[in-house]
């Protein structure tokens, strides 16, 4: 095994905002700072419910571009992804966080805290399906990394 | 309406943590889930400096009665460990690996304007709709 690019420091802070966020959230408005329920809602939902979750996207995007802005080397900026191959991607996370009512915020974040037997079995399925489909994709079908 | 302001400044918050955890790279990603090749650990930290937080805030926040503005907790309910929540996790993993991106970090590069960021987050949607069509949820 070879360790590369590990920015433990920078992780760990991140990680901490990341916490501290959807601790506020929950405190605040009794809210799961899932991203994927909280956009996927954005489609049914109207009134106050609609309202929250648009302000908290439109927050997520305008705090996404400052850091854009200050590390364009840490963004998604200057990646060549296939088109198709991002286009799977997306649909595979949108149906399936919305049949397993979660993403890695949702449940990863939020879910474990609150020590979800649910949540701690969603993890470990979507890690495992993470590692084996990078494995696949890099290891066997030698599909280059971004 | 002060819970509007809030779920706006944490959504920067949120967005914020993501770009200094090197979470909006889906080049660190995929590097994360390349645990056999040249690995990056990096995700393992983001997780867990989110986690020492939740994991001590969440129990003592949920024993409140309610949130500070009001209403009550929108947490949720189900405790069986059913297959549309093993499958969807496998999907979703699956999606994870192949685009390098989840749904925050993907929507925080909204604005590079990116080509392949512009289409997952299509697809994404596309993604939720499907399900609800499918499954009248």
């Amino acid at each position: 095994m070879i360790i590369e690019n590990f920015t433990p420091v920078a992780s760990t802070i991140g990680g901490l905002l990341i916490g501290t966020s959807a601790t506020l959230m929950l405190l605040f408005n009794g809210k799961i700072a899932g991203i994927s329920g909280i956009s996927k809602g954005l489609l049914s939902n109207t009134g106050h419910e609609r309202h929250w979750r648009a302000l908290f996207v439109l927050g997520l995007i305008l705090g996404g571009a400052l850091m854009i802005y200050l590390l364009p080397a840490q963004s998604a900026k200057a990646i060549q992804a296939p088109p198709l191959q991002m286009a799977i991607g997306g649909l595979l996370v949108g149906f399936g966080s919305a049949m397993g009512n979660g993403c890695t915020s949702g449940h990863g974040v939020c879910g474990l805290g609150r020590r979800s037997v649910r949540s701690f079995t969603s993890v470990i399925t979507f890690m495992s399906a993470g590692f084996i489909t990078m494995f696949i994709m890099t290891h066997l079908l030698q599909i280059a990394r971004f | 309406m002060k819970e509007n302001s809030v779920s706006l400044i944490l959504g920067i918050l949120f967005g914020v943590g993501l770009g200094i955890a090197g979470m909006m790279d889906p080049v660190k990603v995929q590097g994360f889930l390349d645990a056999a090749g040249r690995w990056d650990p990096s995700l393992a930290l983001v997780m867990g400096g989110a986690l020492l937080v939740t994991f001590v805030t969440y129990p003592l926040i949920i024993k409140r009665t309610g949130p500070i503005l009001g209403g009550k907790f929108g947490l949720p309910t189900k405790s069986e460990i059913d297959k549309p929540l093993v499958i969807g996790a496998l999907l979703f993993g699956t999606g994870w690996a192949i685009s390098g991106l989840c749904p925050g970090p993907a929507l925080a590069n909204t604005l590079t304007l990116n080509t392949g960021v512009l289409v997952y987050l299509v697809m994404m949607f596309v993604g939720f709709w499907a399900h609800k069509a499918l499954f009248k949820a």
